[in-house]
């Protein structure tokens, strides 16, 4: 059945792209429809009940990158978004308990005078560049051999902000960028659990071990969206990741914008080669003037156009898109708060890491070019309950997570080693906290597999596809195609494969919305 | 066939070796997609007029074939190629190109449709990966099959009369671009109507274990028509004639251009009505409605040049001073009696009427002389003999 209401922009899931995405429109005066597939809305930004009366965040945990304007335009401060806290320091646990705590460039534990020192300076150096960098995770990557003079100005800003570093610093950028961050950290430091948090850094999220080279790029790139997300640092919203999708969809509603959940696409409708319609799992069909679509590009043109509509090369560089996930989430429901010797309380509301030496990354990212999960994986845990007691019953605490590596194709399947895996997971932070099995009282692992089927993300990936230097910037999602625009006429992205990236920072939805309005003013009809 | 490992035969040979090496008196040879291939039998002169004035054979077998086969094989080659496979009915040949995204030509080929979902892709050039990489999504199977058939074309005025002779029951009546299938001493033997000279002509396809059986039937039945073997040379200038062109000859194929500006359109090559846009999306589409929007920058054309020097890689003037193309197939037509090429223009060139000139180098005795000759834009084909769509097709 065909509805009667033609809208302005139908987006295609409500993760917290693409209700960043519909809130822009809805403010610029189009009529918007949501269509998320799950019941709930937020994507990989969501909030799972994960034992009766415990919320946990389903994937992301950590707000350290959402986009100021984002934040600004979108109210979402009015719209309810608190933090439970901010600026959460990094604690480099250490398995002799000699744990090290990372704030800004300062670190508290004894490390060589040496080292805090080169640290501090090697923090300042990141930051800069990385904030030379900044400024184009908000704007629309330039067409390379552009015509307009936007696309000109954006390049010519990308040179000169680089050159702003000035000389030497901006030979310093060349030289480092195409590093990795092992051979970059053991040549500024030389303790072993600095480095490996650090390192840890670099990779989180990525197809990287520490020595891969290109692994300094994705730090700066995470330092660059840090540096966006403004002064709160790394941060945990009040009630949990699935707060920040709360006020984005109210801010959508009050923009006027209507959502649906539950109601999955299953296909764009292509009509005299433009974007016409989606048609729903339940077989209606949406008319629309646009079509949004903030699923990853694998799903977006594979599943949902088709290769019909497409062309045979344009095919080859979706499916050559790298989207194999290796990060796994671990939620863990206790019934107290779990005893980490060396670390009080405070420090158990920071930010844990399991990443001892940069080898022990090192390795544990090995096992995944060869299909196997990391027996002793590298970790990055919050307990967002010393923060906020609302997340868990009667002093119950959560545990939440990051889990790397556990590559998607696992060798035998996941089915097989699900368990396996989380029992090495709860054991590697039980190294650091010893009685913490007897807390548990619920359990969720959720392998890339389990992402991929349950969040609907092809790989199960961080950010819809690697950010690699071949997919960054104007290559991203596929070379040609980085305006958010597609071969089908009337057919956007906005969601974390296309640039700049993933994480929950919402500035693709942002600069998506800019391109489709920018066409709507130039008359393109889109 | 050979029996050495592949990596000592650098040339591999075709199922009719074992008749051509021994007739290939000359012993020129050249490759053809890993094959070694007659250049020219004996001499050039009667191998041509062979193929104007009785019949020949030329051995195609190392022509590049796919079969596509699979529910979904319509729907594949709609969206593969750029004209309308829906209109091929089955039992029936077309000519057909296909490009890559940016709308630029791949290759040329002819399209077998052998039945409701199942079709043969002759092409000049290597695509397995492109067309493997089309079809997910689709239900199809893309197989190549290059080895599997072996093909020769018999062509000229007498080609029918020589299958009648091997007793070919109504061939007289297969029309152009039509598929006939025989049983030859129990052997399947399929006829299409097809051939690269413009002449009256068949391709015969058979299975490479009886090839050499086909030859001598043929040979046997056209021994009183003067059923000449031609090679490769003999086959270029017909096809000339024809206006026929050849990828890597006349443009490069557009995934073998080391320089984009060398991709050609399919405007470009003067195949404007091999581009159907109503059909739905089919790849390169939408690079070719740009390219209709805001025009092609060049055009092939057919030249009819003033004398007799053939213009092998003349350059092409405008007003004797304005290089404005150049010319990628010559002869001295002696059928049409004309001096004849294939051309590239500049496209502004090639809709301006009158005012061009070829540059034709000529080596006298180790001395290179050019000449200055008046040229004009002409219809291809520069020759079309009415027995070429004849049905029946005529007895000699
Ligand atoms: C384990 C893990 C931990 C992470 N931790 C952090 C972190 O701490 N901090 C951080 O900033 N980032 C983190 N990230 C990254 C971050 O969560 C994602 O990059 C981000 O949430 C992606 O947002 P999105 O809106 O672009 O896409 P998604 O959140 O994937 O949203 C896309 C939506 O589209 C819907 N959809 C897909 N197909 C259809 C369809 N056919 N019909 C209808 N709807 C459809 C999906 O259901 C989904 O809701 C983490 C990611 C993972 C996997």
């Amino acid at each position: 059945m065909t509805e009667d209401r033609k809208y302005g922009a139908i987006i295609i899931g409500g993760g917290h792209n693409g209700l960043v995405c519909a809130a822009f429109l809805a403010r610029a005066g189009q009529s918007v429809l949501v269509v998320e597939a799950a019941d709930q809305l937020g994507g990989a930004a969501r909030n799972a009940e994960i034992a009766p009366g415990y919320t946990a965040p389903a994937c992301a945990h950590i707000l350290h990158l959402l986009h100021p304007r984002v934040r600004s335009k979108l109210k979402l401060r009015r719209h309810g978004l608190k933090l439970a806290a901010r600026r959460l320091p990094t604690v480099a646990l250490d398995p002799d308990g000699n744990h090290l705590t990372l704030g800004g460039g300062r670190i508290a534990g004894t490390v060589p005078e040496e080292d805090a020192r080169s640290w501090r300076r090697l923090h300042k150096r990141l930051l800069r560049m990385a904030g030379a960098l900044h400024p184009f995770l908000g704007r629309i990557p330039p067409r390379l051999g552009g015509e307009s003079w936007q696309d000109r100005l954006t390049l010519a800003r990308l040179g000169l902000s680089l050159r702003m570093l000035g000389k030497a610093e901006m030979r310093d950028f060349l030289r480092i960028v195409n590093m990795n961050a092992a051979d970059l950290l053991d040549d500024e430091l030389s303790d072993d659990r600095l480095k490996g948090a650090l390192a840890f850094d670099a990779v989180l999220g990525t197809n990287f071990g520490p020595r891969s080279p290109g692994s300094v790029l994705t730090w700066l790139y995470r330092l660059a969206g840090e540096a966006k997300g403004g002064r709160s640092g790394l941060a945990l919203p009040a009630g949990g990741m699935g707060a920040v999708t709360d006020a984005l969809a109210a801010s959508a509603l009050d923009l006027g914008v209507d959502i649906r959940t539950g109601t999955p696409v299953r296909r764009i409708v292509v009509e005299d080669d433009r974007a016409a319609a989606v048609e729903l799992e339940s077989g209606n069909v949406l008319r629309t003037r646009a079509v949004v679509s903030s699923a990853d590009p694998k799903t977006t043109f594979l599943d949902l156009v088709g290769p019909e509509h497409l062309d045979t090369g344009f095919l080859r560089r979706v499916r050559s898109i790298r989207t194999n996930g290796l990060a796994a989430k671990l939620n863990l429901a206790l019934d107290e708060l779990p005893d980490f010797p060396g670390l009080d309380r405070a420090a158990l509301g920071g930010r844990l890491v399991i990443a001892p030496d940069i080898g022990y990354v090192e390795r544990a990212f090995d096992h995944s070019k060869y299909g196997e999960y990391s027996a002793e994986p590298a970790i990055e845990i919050t307990i967002p309950t010393v923060h906020d007691a609302s997340l868990a019953p009667g002093g119950g605490h959560v545990l939440s997570a990051v889990v790397q590596y556990a590559p998607r194709d696992l060798k035998g399947g996941w089915e097989a080693h699900r368990d396996a895996f989380a029992d090495h997971a709860v054991a590697a932070i039980a190294r650091y906290a010893p009685g913490l099995a007897g807390r548990i009282v619920g359990r969720q692992l959720l392998t890339p597999a389990d992402i991929e089927r349950d969040f609907r993300i092809a790989g199960g990936h961080w950010h819809h596809g690697d950010l690699a230097v071949d997919q960054m910037l104007m290559l991203r999602p596929v070379p040609g195609w980085a305006q958010y625009g597609t071969p089908v006429a009337g057919l956007y992205l906005c969601g974390a494969g296309a640039h700049p990236g993933g994480g929950v920072m919402g500035a693709a939805g942002m600069n998506a919305a800019q391109r489709i309005l920018a066409a709507r003013k130039a008359g393109n009809a889109a | 066939m050979t029996t050495k490992p592949l990596y000592q035969t650098p040339l591999l040979e075709t199922p009719f070796h074992a008749r051509t090496a021994p007739l290939n008196r000359v012993n020129e040879w050249s490759r053809w997609a890993g094959y070694a291939t007659v250049d020219c039998f004996t001499d050039l002169p009667g191998e041509y007029f062979a193929i104007r004035h009785a019949a020949t054979l030329f051995d195609v077998s190392p022509m590049v074939k796919y079969r596509i086969a699979g529910t979904d094989a319509e729907r594949y080659m709609n969206r593969l190629l750029t004209r309308d496979v829906r209109k091929l009915k089955q039992g029936r040949v077309a000519y057909a190109i296909w490009c890559n995204d940016d709308g630029k030509v791949l290759d040329d080929g002819t399209v077998f449709r052998l039945g409701a979902s199942e079709f043969l892709l002759n092409a000049q050039e290597r695509h397995l990966a492109w067309l493997q990489d089309s079809a997910p999504g689709y239900d199809v199977t893309v197989e190549d099959v290059s080895e599997s058939i072996a093909g020769l074309a018999l062509q000229g005025p007498l080609s029918c009369t020589v299958l009648k002779a091997m007793e070919l029951d109504g061939i007289a009546d297969l029309k152009p671009f039509g598929i006939a299938e025989f049983d030859v001493a129990g052997t399947p033997l399929t006829v299409s109507r097809t051939g690269f000279t413009g002449d009256l002509g068949y391709e015969l396809w058979i299975d490479p274990a009886r090839a050499l059986d086909l030859w001598d039937r043929l040979m046997e039945a056209g021994a009183l028509h003067r059923l000449t073997p031609i090679g490769s040379q003999a086959l270029n200038l017909a096809r000339i004639e024809a206006g026929f062109i050849q990828t890597n000859a006349d443009f490069v194929a557009a995934d073998h251009a080391v320089r984009p500006t060398r991709q050609r359109s399919p405007f470009e090559l003067g195949l404007d009505w091999l581009v159907d846009f109503d059909k739905g999306h089919f790849v390169g589409r939408r690079a070719l409605l740009r390219e209709r929007e805001t025009g092609s920058r060049y055009r092939l054309v057919g030249l009819d040049i003033e004398g007799r020097k053939p213009a092998h890689d003349a350059l092409i003037y405008h007003g004797k001073s304005r290089q404005v193309g150049m010319v990628t197939s010559a002869m001295w037509s002696p059928t049409a009696k004309r001096n004849i090429a294939l051309a590239t223009l500049d496209a502004a060139a090639a809709d301006k009427a009158g005012g061009l000139w070829a540059e034709i180098y000529v080596n006298k005795e180790m001395k290179w002389e050019k000449t200055a000759a008046r040229c004009r834009i002409v219809a291809r084909p520069f020759f079309d003999p009415p027995r070429r769509r004849a049905t029946p097709a005529p007895d000699y």
